[in-house]
């Protein structure tokens, strides 16, 4: 689609907030950039199973991130206590399309992660719709397609 | 193969109520349990149901070598070593498909699907060769109960039922569970990779002391009543089958609700096309009596576990290094459950988890923690005291014992004494 300048710089803000909020474990602020149809996607094996038939690693709906986001809280997630330490780098933003208040948009996102276990690195294609709600933009879907999704991964308890 | 360990030494690590840490972290008897268990006793392999046609194949694993399901052209299920006798090459190297032979990149020799050697390229360079000794090697013994298909490396040793025994039962009870007296495997696996001993994950699958504990933050926001089942007034039972399967045998706490499908904490009015299925197969007292008891809590050893609603395979990688491979329970004919189970398991288990990420996590701690050089010794005592003997002969104890410990322990003993 044509570059809309204006758009994409909202657009990658709003990306880099979220990201800040993740890295930061700031949970009640990254659980209120979800819109109410909110689709939370990590797929296994592969970009394009069907996670209504197939196992993905997460495939939370609303009410699901919100009990992942209580539990976090808890201070009992023990694979989250102590919290990983994270930086992550989101980058190559496109915006695929936009149509009515709908906005699709692709980036990659390179998390490193540094917590009891050791050192790892993650790596992800990530597409997003976001949705224009007032004067705010709000996220209704994140798919985050690890790029070694069909290998064994270690616990990825912190927020992808 | 490392040197042979003699006899005494495992007696001298494995005690009835404690065990060596040495045996999680020591690279050397790592590769003689390659030999002695991984490589010689039935291993579950994978189900059926993952290859329902002909010529459909998927890629499994014993111990850590890779091996390939197939189904032949004529039916027949197979374990085939994915290892070209020519080279060494991999003759497959995606995870699953239809395939009525597999094809050498290297030299192009090609292998029909039940292993036999058909063609190599530039033949008359073969002049004298036996071409019916260059096929894939086969895993020697393959077993199929109610579709679940093991195979032992070994050529000979004790039939699967033999090494079954009592297990067969959480098997049993667990087909009974569909309407069709059938379970499928038809989601996918997730693979969940630790740094960790696979004797911790194997522990940890009948260790009912843990859950209030480790799973406390999901128990007190969700509205599980899993944790009552694993507290100090549980009548749940550990079993120990012998051969080193174990299990918590929850059907105690269920009887006592005496709820149909309370055991899926849910109920018959939210699951109507199970319930008349299950009634039209069964007849409706034992259609309630299977869905009060629900499905098995069963640690068939090495790598099988049958955990309600999912099943994990158990891989090692190294001494330090493990897999958990796990993927919902189907159940033939009941669509409406299964979705449900779907859901459950992607939300409890696999490496973002409510209860698996920190299972993995404990691990991870348990192995890090034998760097520490002292006190040398796991405890594994719990309940010695109160071991009995059920109805079938078998040592049970209470939920929260280390009995299912101690079960495992004394047969991988066995096996590593074993010559």
């Amino acid at each position: 689609m044509a570059t809309d300048g204006g758009l994409l710089q909202e657009v990658s803000q709003f990306l880099y907030h979220e990201a800040r909020l993740q890295d930061t474990h700031a949970y009640d602020d990254w659980e209120a950039l979800w819109d109410d149809d909110a689709v939370y996607w990590v797929p296994a094996n592969g970009e394009d199973t069907d996670p209504e038939r197939e196992m993905s690693f997460i495939y939370d709906n609303r009410s699901r991130i919100s009990l992942r986001i209580k539990q976090l809280k808890t201070g009992k997630r023990h694979s989250q206590t102590p919290p990983s330490k994270l930086a992550r780098i989101i980058s190559n933003i496109e915006l695929l399309d936009s149509a009515d208040s709908q906005i699709r948009v692709a980036a990659n996102a390179m998390i490193f992660e540094s917590n009891l276990r050791g050192d790892t690195v993650w790596a992800a294609r990530n597409e997003y719709t976001l949705r224009r709600v007032g004067d705010i933009l709000k996220m209704s879907r994140k798919k985050v397609a690890l790029v070694n999704n069909d290998k064994p991964i270690y616990t990825l308890s912190f927020l992808v | 193969m490392s040197v042979e360990v003699p006899r005494q030494q495992w007696a001298s690590l494995i005690e009835s109520g404690r065990v060596h840490g040495s045996l999680y972290c020591d690279p050397e008897i790592f590769k003689i349990e390659l030999e002695k268990i991984w490589y010689r006793a039935w291993v579950y392999v994978g189900h059926t149901s993952e290859i329902p046609n002909r010529n459909d194949f998927v890629t499994k694993s014993i111990g850590p070598m890779p091996v390939l399901m197939v189904r032949d052209r004529e039916g027949e299920v197979r374990l085939l070593l994915n290892r070209c006798p020519h080279r060494g090459n991999a003759v497959c190297v995606v995870e699953k498909g239809n395939r009525a032979s597999f094809t050498c990149p290297y030299h192009s020799w090609t292998f029909a699907n039940d292993g036999r050697l058909m063609g190599y390229a530039f033949p008359d360079g073969y002049e004298g060769v036996e071409k019916s000794t260059l096929g894939l090697s086969a895993v020697p013994r393959i077993a199929i109960y109610k579709g679940f298909v093991f195979g032992s490396m070994a050529t000979d040793g004790p039939t699967l039922e033999e090494h079954l025994g009592g297990a067969l039962r959480a098997i049993d009870q667990l087909c009974e569970n569909s309407p069709e007296g059938e379970i499928e495997l038809t989601a996918g696996f997730l693979r969940h990779r630790t740094k960790a001993n696979w004797k911790f994950i194997l522990e940890n699958e009948c260790d009912g002391y843990h859950p209030g504990f480790v799973h406390a933050s999901i128990f007190s926001i969700a509205d599980s009543k899993i944790g009552e089942l694993y507290g100090g007034e549980s009548t749940a039972l550990t079993r120990d089958f012998g051969n080193g399967h174990t299990e918590v045998d929850l059907r105690p706490e269920f009887r006592r609700r005496d709820v149909p499908l309370s055991w899926f904490g849910t109920s018959t009015e939210r699951l109507p096309a199970y319930v008349a299925a299950m009634e039209a197969a069964y007849g409706a007292d034992r259609a309630r009596e299977i869905m009060i008891d629900g499905t098995p809590h069963t640690m068939i050893f090495p790598n099988l576990f049958i955990a309600e609603i999912q099943l994990f395979v158990i891989q090692p990688i190294a001494v330090d290094e493990s897999i958990q491979h796990v993927t919902a329970l189907q159940f033939k004919g009941a669509p409406d459950f299964n979705r449900r189970m779907r859901q459950q398991t992607m939300g409890s288990v696999g490496p973002a988890g409510f209860l698996l990420a920190d299972d993995t996590e404990m691990y991870e701690r348990n192995q890090r923690g034998l760097s520490i050089r002292d006190p040398e010794w796991l405890f594994l005592n719990r309940g010695a005291h109160r071991e009995r003997r059920d109805e079938n002969g078998f040592l049970v104890g209470h939920a929260t014992d280390d009995l299912p410990s101690r079960g495992i322990w004394r047969h991988y003993k066995s096996l590593m004494e074993a010559v």
